[in-house]
């Protein structure tokens, strides 16, 4: 048995109206990875907020070795040995990958120095990086890249991963924990926070598991099956999905020769795009975050417009068309982005449906606003979809994710769109929620409507979808049905990007 | 006719106040704040320089005034957005018709008195205009060299990383607001004092939003703001020098000019930077919002 | 220790209340300000803020609060439509000035026909000028992406030498005796914009600012325009989502508040002010973004914030003349009143809790 490199003892945090840690004990060895499983709001990220002194504990001690570890922030937190790779906001687009690893270290040393050893340090590590590149020409996986050197010029004790595949092929998360071996085997504790199963069951030593706060479990993943893991994680057994009586039909929607510049220069182009979607059918489109599906949606909701004969529904050429004139014609869309795309968060339920639905449930006649007819047809959906909320009245932002989610889908669905494209549907939501929406889709699509889910869950693909298709830097691949298809086949499809050969070289 | 030499001091004096509160602006906006104050701050400094100099008869103590008040004001835009977090265009421009009442307020008993004289610095150049010249490349090296300079980046690039990674973003841009103060103050007085020797009310004439225009056109560089402010100093120049010839264009057409070139430039500088594929994203990433952590 | 946490909706309560707390703060720290000046505090808070109502000189000054919060009320509407939508229209006071030109223009070039359609056709002229200059702004940020607070800002400078140029040049009085300024509108009937009901202030000015507060209510509560610039103002990707062109946004709302602007300057310069002059703006382009604030940017708080913008015009004329407080005092006052409203404004968006230490 190795010493603890970490140990924790019931920490609690509290938030306005949540309790969102509770009496949470583990401890992290040296040379283990180390899982800590969770749903969406089950605690994890405040958990390691308290480790790395972003949030201080409302009660409970941590230990680091042998002393009390109480960090009053995050430059505290890295001098005793602690490093973190995030998930979301950590580095600087317009900075270079050396200013942004020198933000990162206390006593960072000279430019020319520091230069030198991230040259040396990333190639030792089998992930070269150019200091002196700006962050935003970087690829997903190389801004993580950035992340990672930047933890391990540090040498860190113990090395915190949020949720660090999130944007990654699977090729490039095997060549992640690869990496966290090497890390592992010169006897730095790992704390891998992550919601997907079967890499944490292929790679992980010991896994915590969180639910509403609380530590309910601690096991060896690598003994338990995925769907075991689930059920500790969610607490009871998963419904499964009717995916019955659904048959393909006539063409509804046909893609051709869609092609769009990058809307900015984080942006990706879109080359090429050719799709067809059949009546009572679920395309699945599948791609690693950032590869060209916010934009794929743009342009089939007609936020943004396209050359014409690019969109067309039933025959009808839509692609010089706006939103609004789309809707109308019954091709609906909701984005992945719920809080300020799909809907305005200071805005009521009832005032957010009408941002879609005004012309297909005539809210808005001649210009003039039927309030009443909003709040009405937002009482339906909240009805229809179980939204858990007081009322229409409701501020969007006032919602959890999972029942804005089962909302904004709704007021979708409920307009009987005949084409409706979705974008992450479920993402960070509820695994309740996230069934429900799904149910949602299927249903749809049994009743005649063509649905295509964009998503980056590869189980969710294969769980919806007739027919799957990967985006890959703004190409949209060859759709092959999902029967027959596996993970690791749908893997090969997603790479080739990222520069995957640069790194095995 | 025209001697170059004389038309370049005249062009470096004439920039001096715009580099000053441009240099400022763009340590602030560096640390993603968008202070639209500088009008404000302006007149504040070129008022109470002018009444420190007049008062003790030494200018140099004037600057001295002129960079404590404007820090001083902009210490009322600091409190509103960083400790209040109300909307920043709104703040700067409530810091402008603030200042500019409270400039003509208290700079009644100032009209019609004339400012001590400035002593001439090396080569006969005025002392704050070398100042002014010596303070681009240090603005420089303190943004791009420095490891506060670095922070401070990092904060206007993207505030929740940098207060992911434990800095103060609150602090970090307190600190940039009280100097893009204290450096309008001065430009301020640089009018007062040094240029038209004397106290009127509105004499910064618009000075302070042309800065803004400026660090634009610099695209957030030093380097840039100097040409942006030479630039500026040029057409003012050749405008008196128009004016001055007795050129048949009436006079309230001729002092347009700084203000539509103004225009221009900030046109053609979007403009580069809306149709350049790879340009993008000079502007700091998080300008202009507020950062509120929950903890 | 003070913590703020962020309200799940603006508060209802504190949106009303934020203003008056505005207000009163206002006059606290205005009555120090007069003390340490050497000024009796009250005696000028009074002064400002009560004789013009109800003074001994009330029925000179009544007049004046409509005839003074008419071009604020008329601006503040579109400048609040403009920034409902983060579109940030501050060179009202140049399209004010354009606007009392085209305005002006059109009835200098008739001078001295008498017709019933002249006023009518200024007023358009008025409406036409204030929208061309605030379009400006709008087509260099359409096209190019140039910030339209600096350029619009830019142009009141412009704006304000066109005038002076007009007054000197081209729109100079014939009969002036070589003095600046073009010939007076209010001696030309047809052009004029006179007192409708006697001894009230009212002119066509006041009408027209009624017109917009209730227009422009109209629009931000009951039409899907109202409902789409709102939306943009809060999240632009939504409002894009919904089917709105963020070019077409820009344009209607500089457009919108560039008319306004401009029929105000035409009201001003056929009425109370009667001719073009180089001094042609008084600034009511820029106290009208405090009124647009200072009534949350709601068409009627605007009405009540004009009114009480007015009247503090009116009493600092008044403070001027009975006790010397020099005529920047209101522009101190106006200033610290957006202050102070953008101040209180974080207890509609937070709640302010004590820190509870375990």
């Amino acid at each position: 048995m190795t010493a603890n490199v970490f140990r924790a003892e019931r920490i609690g945090k509290s938030y306005p109206g949540v309790r969102a840690n509770d009496e949470v004990s583990f401890a992290v060895a040296a040379g283990e990875i180390h899982a800590l499983l969770g749903e969406n709001g089950a605690g994890k990220s405040t958990l390691v907020k308290m480790i790395y002194g972003l949030v201080r504990p409302d009660d409970g001690r941590m230990w680091l070795g042998d002393a009390l570890y109480a960090p009053t922030d995050p430059r505290a937190a890295r001098q005793s040995g602690v490093a973190m790779v995030f998930q979301h906001f950590s580095l600087f687009d317009a900075l270079t990958v050396a200013e942004n690893i020198a933000l990162g270290m206390e006593n960072p040393p000279p430019r020319r120095e520091l230069a030198a050893r991230i040259t040396q340090v990333s190639h030792d590590f089998g992930l070269p990086l150019n200091p002196g590149r700006r962050i935003v020409t970087l690829s997903a996986g190389e801004r993580q890249r950035v992340e990672i050197i930047r933890c391990l010029l540090q040498n860190p004790r113990l090395l915190i991963m949020d949720e660090p595949t999130s944007v990654l092929t699977p090729q490039e998360a095997e060549l992640l924990f690869a990496t966290l071996r090497k890390l592992a085997a010169k006897g730095t504790a790992i704390l891998y926070i992550s919601h997907k199963l079967e890499e944490i069951r292929a790679h992980c030593d010991r896994a915590t598991i969180l639910r509403h706060g609380r530590v309910v479990d601690s096991c060896d993943p690598r003994a338990h099956s995925a769907r075991e893991l689930a059920a500790m994680m969610v607490g009871g057994e998963m419904r499964a999905i009717d995916r019955s009586g659904r048959q393909a039909g006539e063409v509804l929607l046909k893609v051709q020769g869609l092609s769009q510049p990058a809307p900015s220069a984080e942006g990706t182009a879109l080359k090429e795009v050719a799709l067809t979607l059949r009546a009572g059918e679920i395309l699945g489109i599948g791609g690693v975050a950032g590869n060209g599906q916010e934009e794929l949606l743009a342009a089939l909701s007609g936020e943004v417009r396209s050359t014409p004969g690019t969109v067309l529904l039933d025959g009808r050429d839509l692609s010089t068309e706006g939103p609004e004139p789309r809707r109308i014609a019954g091709l609906l869309a909701a984005p992945e982005d719920r809080l300020g795309h799909a809907a305005v968060p200071d805005f009521s339920l009832a005032e957010n449906t009408l941002l879609t639905a005004g012309a297909r449930k005539g809210l808005v006649r001649g210009g003039l606003i039927d309030h009443g007819g909003a709040r009405a047809y937002a009482e339906a959906v909240i009805r229809d979809f179980d939204v858990r909320t007081p009322g229409p009245g409701a501020a969007a932002r006032a919602l959890s994710g999972g029942n804005l989610q089962k909302f904004v889908i709704g007021r979708e669905v409920m307009q009987d769109p005949r084409v409706l494209v979705v974008n992450q549907p479920t993402w960070g939501v509820d695994a309740g929620a996230a069934a429900a929406v799904r149910q949602s889709l299927l249903d749809l699509a049994r009743k005649g409507a063509g649905i295509i889910v964009i998503s980056q869950d590869l189980d969710e693909l294969l769980e919806l979808s007739d027919r799957f298709c990967a985006l890959n830097e703004g190409r949209l691949s060859n759709p092959l049905s999902t029967k027959g298809l596996t993970l690791d086949s749908i893997g090969l499809m997603l790479g080739g990007a990222h520069g995957m050969e640069e790194a095995r070289a | 006719m025209i001697d170059p030499l004389s038309v370049f001091l005249l062009l470096l004096s004439a920039s001096t106040p715009i580099l000053f509160a441009a240099l400022g602006e763009l340590v602030a906006e560096r640390a993603g704040v968008l202070n639209l104050g500088v009008e404000g701050m302006m007149i504040t400094g070129a008022l109470a320089g002018f009444a420190a100099a007049y008062a003790s008869g030494n200018p140099f103590l004037g600057f001295a005034a002129a960079a404590l008040a404007g820090a001083l004001i902009s210490f009322l835009f600091v409190v509103l957005t960083q400790v209040f977090l109300a909307n920043q265009v709104a703040s700067g421009l409530a810091l402008t018709l603030f200042g500019l009442g409270l400039a003509a307020m208290f700079g009644k008993p100032f009209e019609g008195v004339k400012a001590p004289p400035m002593p001439a610095g090396p080569l006969d150049i005025n002392w704050i205009v070398w100042l002014g010249l010596a303070m681009v490349p240090a603005v420089w090296w303190f943004l791009n060299r420095s490891r506060p300079g670095l922070i401070l980046r990092g904060v206007g690039e993207n505030h929740d990383a940098a207060h992911a990674l434990g800095y103060g973003v609150r602090a970090t841009r307190m600190a940039a607001i009280a100097f893009g103060g204290a450096m309008a103050g001065v430009g301020g007085a640089f009018i007062s004092i040094a240029t038209v020797l004397q106290w009127t009310e509105g004499m910064t004439a618009g000075a302070g939003w042309i800065a803004l225009a400026i660090v634009v056109f610099s695209r957030w560089t030093a380097p840039g703001v100097l040409a942006g402010a030479w630039l500026f100093g040029g057409v003012t120049v050749l405008q008196l020098r128009l004016q001055a010839a007795g050129v048949q264009v009436p006079v309230q057409l001729l002092s347009m000019a700084p203000y539509l070139a103004t225009i221009l430039v900030l046109v053609l500088i979007s403009a580069r930077q809306k149709f350049s594929r790879r340009g993008g994203g000079a502007a700091p990433g998080s300008l202009g919002l507020n950062f509120h952590a929950l903890r | 220790m003070i913590r703020l946490v962020p309200r799940q909706s603006a508060s209802n309560g504190w949106q009303v209340a934020t203003p008056l707390l505005a207000v009163l703060a206002t006059m606290v720290m205005g009555g120090l300000l007069f003390a340490i000046m050497g000024y009796d505090p009250v005696a000028a808070i009074r002064t400002i803020f009560w004789d013009p109502l109800f003074g001994p000189a009330a029925s000179y000054s009544r007049p004046q609060l409509l005839v003074k919060a008419a071009p604020l009320i008329l601006i503040a509407s579109g400048l609040a439509v403009g920034f409902r939508a983060g579109i940030w229209n501050i060179g009202a006071e140049g399209q004010y000035i354009i606007g009392g030109i085209t305005g002006a223009a059109v009835a200098l070039a008739v001078y001295p026909l008498e017709a019933w359609w002249l006023f009518p056709a200024m007023v358009a002229a008025g409406l036409a000028g204030g929208w061309a200059w605030g379009m400006i702004p709008a087509l260099l940020r359409n096209w190019f992406g140039a910030s339209e607070i600096l350029v619009s800002l830019m142009l009141v400078y412009v704006a304000q030498r066109v005038a002076a140029w007009m007054a000197f040049g081209p729109m100079r009085n014939p009969e002036g005796m070589g003095f600046p300024g073009s010939r007076n509108l209010q001696q030309y009937p047809s052009a004029a914009n006179p007192e409708l009901i006697a001894g009230t202030g009212a002119h066509w000015g006041v009408v027209a600012a009624a017109l917009a507060v209730l227009a422009t209510w109209f629009l931000m509560s009951r039409h899907i325009r109202g409902f789409h610039i709102r939306a943009a103002g809060i999240a632009p990707r939504a409002a894009r989502f919904a089917g709105v062109r963020p070019q077409t946004l820009v344009a209607f709302c500089l457009g919108l508040s560039g008319a306004l602007a401009g029929a105000a300057g035409l009201f001003e310069v056929a009425g109370p002010a009667g001719q073009i002059t180089d001094k042609l703006g008084v600034g009511y382009g820029f106290t009208a973004i405090i009124v647009a604030f200072l009534g949350r940017l709601h068409p009627v708080g605007i009405l009540l914030a004009g009114l009480l913008l007015a009247l503090t015009y009116i009493g600092g004329e008044l403070a001027q003349l009975t006790m010397q407080l020099p005529a920047a005092t209101v522009q101190v006052f106006q200033g610290m009143l957006l202050f102070f409203l953008l101040g209180f404004d974080l207890l509609t968006r937070f709640q302010i809790r004590r820190r509870v230490s375990a």
